[in-house]
């Protein structure tokens, strides 16, 4: 829709309002907007901490979380119990001698807690990154696991 | 901003017919969009997506990013804690500014994707020298 914008013809002080729209979301309408995005950005969820998943098997906790932008250096990650705590650098902040028309991603430190519903055994955790998506696996300390009771027939 | 022209709308239903029709959700992506004298460049976060499943399109001024994302979890999967849902990447822009389509490029690392968009020299910031006579 701006496309009649042209270049060139527009007195000076004109311009400034014109880069403002160079950009413009297109039918963007059905999209869902999604919560982490706020990182840095005191946003929904206060530190900026980034949104986690969790899930479980039998034996294992399962933390997901999308981290784009970080490497596995960047980030720092304790297991306590059965506590996760997920601390990153984040990216510093806004490029100098650039004109920003978007600047929605997050950037700085963040941190955040995730109480799990059990014990964790903190040796065997394990980390992945891949594509900005982390996974950690966390094996249910024993004492957790729920365990098979025999009942034995008596006769 | 305003995106109600004509023009947009119509457009916006062409694109959607093409698009094939699937149950999952699909997400916005968060963007940094700046410029600088030469180009346009464009971050966008696609975490979880693999570089070769990421479709760039840009054709008359619409730039149109969609990054495919396959379930991370079986379908059945008991969420503990469910914080954010997952499923592709799509957002279409409108850029008045002249590129020089065929120099685009782009660069995808760590889920997130960088797409330059070369300014055609046209629109190019022109420096005009005032002389002293």
């Amino acid at each position: 829709m701006n496309r009649w914008l042209v270049h060139g013809g527009h007195p000076l002080s004109q311009l400034r309002s014109e880069l403002d729209r160079v950009f413009s979301d297109a039918f963007n309408g059905n999209l869902t907007d999604r919560p982490w995005l706020q990182r840095g950005g005191g946003g929904t969820r206060g530190q900026g901490f980034p949104a986690v998943n969790v899930w479980e098997d039998e034996a294992n906790l399962y933390a997901e979380a999308e981290l784009p932008g970080l490497r596995m250096e960047e980030l720092e990650l304790l297991v306590q119990g059965n506590e996760l705590t997920i601390k990153g650098e984040g990216r510093s902040g806004a490029q100098e001698g650039v004109t920003y028309h978007r600047r929605e991603r997050g950037s700085g430190p963040f941190s955040g807690l995730v109480r799990l519903p059990v014990e964790i055994d903190v040796e065997k955790t394990e980390a992945e990154l891949e594509n900005g998506v982390l996974t950690v696996k966390l094996p249910k300390a024993a004492s957790a696991r729920a365990r098979k009771i025999q009942v034995k027939a008596t006769n | 901003m305003a995106t109600g022209t004509a023009l947009s709308q119509d457009t916006g239903r062409d694109l959607a017919r093409q698009e094939p029709t699937r149950g999952a959700p699909r997400y916005r992506p968060v963007v940094d969009i700046l410029e600088t004298g030469d180009e346009l460049r464009v971050m966008a976060e696609l975490p979880g997506v693999r570089a070769g499943d990421i479709d760039i399109n840009f054709e008359k001024g619409l730039l149109t990013i969609h990054g495919k994302v396959e379930a991370r979890q079986a379908a059945e999967t008991t969420y503990v804690l469910r914080e954010y849902g997952i499923g592709d990447f799509y957002r279409a822009f409108e850029i008045s500014e002249s590129i020089d389509a065929s120099r685009i490029s782009a660069e995808y690392a760590d889920g997130v994707l960088v797409l330059h968009l070369p300014k055609s020299e046209k629109a190019k910031a022109r420096k005009i020298e005032v002389r002293a006579r």
